[in-house]
């Protein structure tokens, strides 16, 4: 199992911290410290919510209040008019910021990058107002002096402590379970590249919606026990700005993407804040403000990538990771993973009718009507803006025709996305790899091969036979992004060999690559297509395609000009006038007239 | 002539909408012209619009600098000061702060770079926000002048006078701006470099100078703005986060990049502002500019005018 001393280690770490706090907690005395304590263990679960959403799948939300404040008001609310008592109200209050997530998510998620930050910004702003509206402007919990336990109301504040602690082993505990699985994987490869996740059959959509349902709840919750820890509850203080701003802040001043950088985040930044406003507070109203915005800036200006991951850069040596010291892998006979082979072309793998699309005005495929046979090693060559691309991206879910049939073993593919298709047994490349850059080589395929593993155990296995495959063996610990161009191929092409699918689309994989590489690569593809793999291969070059393929089409102006054998296709008029222009081929008439 | 009751409502509350709309277009081209060259969202673009409230302020009310201009023209040349003096001060933040977490190399990428963006502007809100909490005090202040408190009146509606002639400095300062982007060198410079800066960087423009002026130019046309809407409403050092959502829906309304559509943006949403009144509680006025916001997110992410440009 990948990284369980790693896994060992940090649960120790996550239970020492716990008995450092609790001893922290006994030894206090003021009641002051005892509730500064208590925040800051709350804002750091919301901290890490907040990470598990946008520091592992780099969907950046500026509107976690929303569901910290939907927490905070299902407690309250539940208090005074269903004599609720918090011990069922918090776990409510994470239920009701689950769905808020799914709610939220649902339509949001459909947007990327900057738009999906600001549409977030919106959601706790405008709840705000509604809140304010229905006239919960300012609302207390009422004392319940006959039963202060059920309605958690202790006199000893250290109660708090321990409830709020209880709450972060529990966040701690959820993060390093996403962590450490295919769900935290398939977050980090879609922060590192969403359309190759998708290519590589990770369902993004389903993992964007557990993410935030999630990560909705965990703050639902710990929004919940701060109401009960500060027993009154505003619109402003729970929905507001600097709510949304808080987890944000810790997280990035900690370390994104990580399991103790909120924590740290939160453990440094918010007793400063309490301190600065505790001591100055009355002369000078707002200085924790000004000194929290210059230290945000002084720790991004310094280490930008906060406190957690520059202390570990700097006192780890790059350590080889636990990838690299395992075993090597058990090379298991290529027959026994692969299909038999079978050399001889058979039956129409995919089958392509008529498909149209156009952006705008440019008919981009124009009745494409194209068969791939089971086996074969078929080349789709055309000049530059022939379509070649499209045609791949609408085989592989990632456009929609407006018109024609695609069917692969002869099921349709209409409307399915790139991960079904990919699930289907059709694995691509790109024209410009798309590699996770800061995964290892072995992780990169890794998620590929998640596609037709049940679990991380098999993935690994079908990784490191699909990296011996291409023959990339021995790079499976090199960071993907310091890779060359040719391993970086093979990368791709591992990856999407992994999940061991029929079909394989290659996109310009021997685009840009020099002669020695470009034979090694080739040799890569001509295996693996004897090992029982159809590939469909787009290029713009003509000369290394005719080594390599059986049969080619030619694509122009997204159009099916010309296929055949190579030898024919190469001689073909339209071929010629659609490579070298109409002047040359009357220059050629000329001469040979 | 007698209009119905409702319609006269719907034309007073609609023409309160354009009026404030003014100013709201010319924040929303402030904050459009940062967006759009640097693509950096900057949460502190409110707090800049404060800033040029407070130095109008100060300059009539406050210390009565401009006094000697009368009761029309002091407001109207303080809210015009307050642009220069924002300009400087957004020039030093982007020279100290800004600039080394942006740049050609940190703008095309949304990935690495944006997480110091976002944690920069929000560390810069929180400085002049409390900063502004320090030196200029929590209670709300205004520009009393006789034009805040008089209108004009046209059939049934009221136009109040402050707002009208906002709005007009305002409109007139959009078409300076447009001009200044459409026709000088350093406009142009600053289109290419928010179009393409690596293609900018080598066609010999100065991205991160452009960047500068951008950003400088951005805050000092929202303080003009926060200047203008200082006549006509109170105000407080915590008063830039309701302009901010008011600004990103303008801008994103009106389609990211593009001046023109921060202005039409900027007015359609002070006429949503104003007419939602009609319809919801005085308190979910802004309420209602956030489900708009939402909707033009879902329905039309390029804006009004905006294109997509986007490959996969």
């Amino acid at each position: 199992m990948r990284a369980s001393v790693e896994t060992k280690r940090q649960v120790w770490a996550i239970l020492a911290v716990a008995l450092v706090v609790l001893g922290v907690s006994l030894g206090m005395q003021s009641a002051y410290y005892q509730l500064v304590l208590t925040q800051v263990l709350l804002w750091a679960v919301l901290s890490l919510a907040w990470n598990i959403l946008s520091g592992y799948s780099g969907y950046f939300s500026f509107g976690h209040a929303v569901f910290w404040g939907l927490g905070a008001y299902t407690v309250a609310l539940g208090v005074i008019y269903l004599d609720l008592p918090p011990w069922l109200g918090i776990p409510l209050g994470g239920v009701i910021g689950g769905i808020a997530g799914a709610v939220i998510g649902y339509p949001t998620f459909r947007l990327r990058g900057h738009y999906f930050a600001l549409a977030m910004l919106a959601y706790p702003l405008a709840t705000l107002y509604v809140f304010q509206w229905l006239g919960y402007q300012e609302i207390s919990l009422p004392m319940k002096r006959q039963a202060p336990v059920l309605y958690m109301q202790f006199a000893d504040p250290r109660a708090y402590v321990v409830l709020a602690l209880g709450l972060l082993v529990i966040a701690l505990a959820i993060s390093l379970r996403v962590e450490n699985s295919r769900f935290g994987m398939a977050l980090l490869a879609i922060k590192q590249n969403e359309p190759a996740a998708e290519a590589a059959g990770i369902d993004t959509w389903r993992w964007k919606m557990r993410a935030i349902m999630l990560s909705g709840a965990l703050a639902g919750m710990a929004g919940g026990l701060y109401a009960v820890v500060l027993l009154v509850v505003t619109p402003e203080s729970v929905f507001g700005m600097l709510v949304s701003a808080q987890p944000l802040i810790l997280a990035l001043f900690g370390g994104v993407g990580s399991l103790w950088g909120p924590v740290i985040g939160a453990a440094v930044l918010v007793p400063l804040a309490e301190g600065l406003n505790g001591e100055l507070g009355d002369v000078l109203p707002g200085i924790q403000g000004v000194v929290y915005g210059v230290a945000i800036i002084a720790i991004i200006l310094c280490a930008p990538e906060g406190v957690y991951w520059r202390l570990r850069d700097r006192f780890t040596k790059p350590r080889p990771a636990g990838i690299a010291s395992a075993e090597p892998a058990p090379s298991m006979p290529l027959s026994a993973t692969a299909p038999a082979a079978r050399l001889e072309e058979s039956g129409e793998l995919l089958v392509l009718r008529d498909i149209r699309i156009s952006f705008g005005g440019l008919r981009a495929l124009d009745g494409i009507d194209l068969i791939v046979r089971e086996g074969s090693l078929h080349g789709i060559i055309g000049p530059n803006g022939a379509g070649k691309t499209t045609l791949f991206n609408v085989v592989n879910g990632f456009l929609t025709p407006d018109k024609g049939r695609i069917s692969f073993g002869g099921a349709s593919l209409a409307g399915l996305r790139p991960n079904q298709v990919c699930r289907r047994g059709i694995g691509r490349t790109f024209q410009v790899v798309r590699a996770f850059p800061r995964m290892s080589v072995l992780e990169n395929v890794i998620v590929g091969a998640f596609v037709g593993a049940r679990d991380h155990v098999t993935a690994e296995r079908m990784a490191r036979t699909a990296l011996d495959r291409v023959g990339l063996a021995d790079r499976a610990a090199a960071i993907a992004g310091g890779l060359t161009t040719r391993e970086l191929r093979l990368m791709e092409l591992a990856r999407a060999l992994a999940p061991l699918p029929r079909l394989l689309l290659l996109d310009e994989t021997l685009a840009g690559l020099g002669h020695e590489d470009l034979a090694g690569i080739l040799g890569v593809i001509r295996q693996v297509r004897e090992e029982g793999v159809t590939v469909l291969i787009i290029e713009h070059t003509m000369q290394a395609m005719v080594q390599l393929v059986g049969e080619f089409s030619v694509l122009d102006h997204g159009r099916l000009i010309a296929g055949g054998r190579p030898e024919d296709v190469v001689r073909d008029r339209r071929v010629i006038e659609a490579y070298l222009g109409r002047r040359w081929m009357d220059r050629v008439a000329e001469t040979a007239a | 002539m007698e209009l119905p009751p409702f319609l006269a409502e719907f034309l007073q509350a609609l023409a309160a909408g354009v009026t404030v709309g003014g100013a709201y277009a010319l924040m929303c081209i402030g904050l459009g012209i940062i967006f759009g060259s640097m693509r950096v969202i900057n949460f502190a673009q409110g707090d800049f619009l404060m800033l040029g409230m407070y130095v109008a302020f100060y300059l009539t009310t406050g210390y009565g600098i401009l006094s000697f201009l009368g009761p029309y023209g002091g407001p109207i040349v303080a809210a015009f000061l307050a642009g220069p003096v924002v300009f400087a001060a957004g020039w030093l933040v982007h020279r100290f702060i800004v600039s080394r977490v942006t740049g050609a190399g940190v703008a095309a990428s949304e990935g690495a770079g944006a997480y110091g963006q976002i944690i920069v502007t929000l560390g810069l809100s929180l400085i002049l926000q409390n900063g502004g909490l320090i030196l200029f005090g929590s209670t709300p202040t205004a520009i009393r002048t006789p034009l805040s408190r008089s209108s004009w009146e046209i059939g049934p509606i009221l136009l109040n006078q402050a707002r009208v002639v906002s709005f007009l400095v305002a409109v007139a300062l959009v078409v300076a701006v447009y001009l200044f982007l459409a026709r000088t060198r350093a406009g142009k410079s600053l289109r290419a470099a928010a179009d393409n800066s690596t293609a900018a960087i080598y066609m010999g423009i100065d991205v991160d100078r452009a960047h500068r002026i951008a950003w400088s130019l951005g805050v000092g046309i929202t303080a003009v703005a926060g200047g203008l809407l200082a006549g006509s409403q109170s105000f407080q050092p915590y008063v830039g986060f309701d302009f901010v959502i008011v600004m990103y829906a303008g801008v994103v309304l009106g389609g990211l990049g593009s001046i023109l559509g921060a202005f039409w943006g900027g007015l359609l949403i002070g006429v949503v502002q104003q007419m939602s009144t009609l319809v919801l509680p005085y308190q979910l006025q802004n309420t209602a500019i956030f489900v708009v916001f939402l909707l033009i997110i879902f329905l039309r992410p390029q804006g009004l005018f905006g294109q997509i440009t986007e490959r996969t």
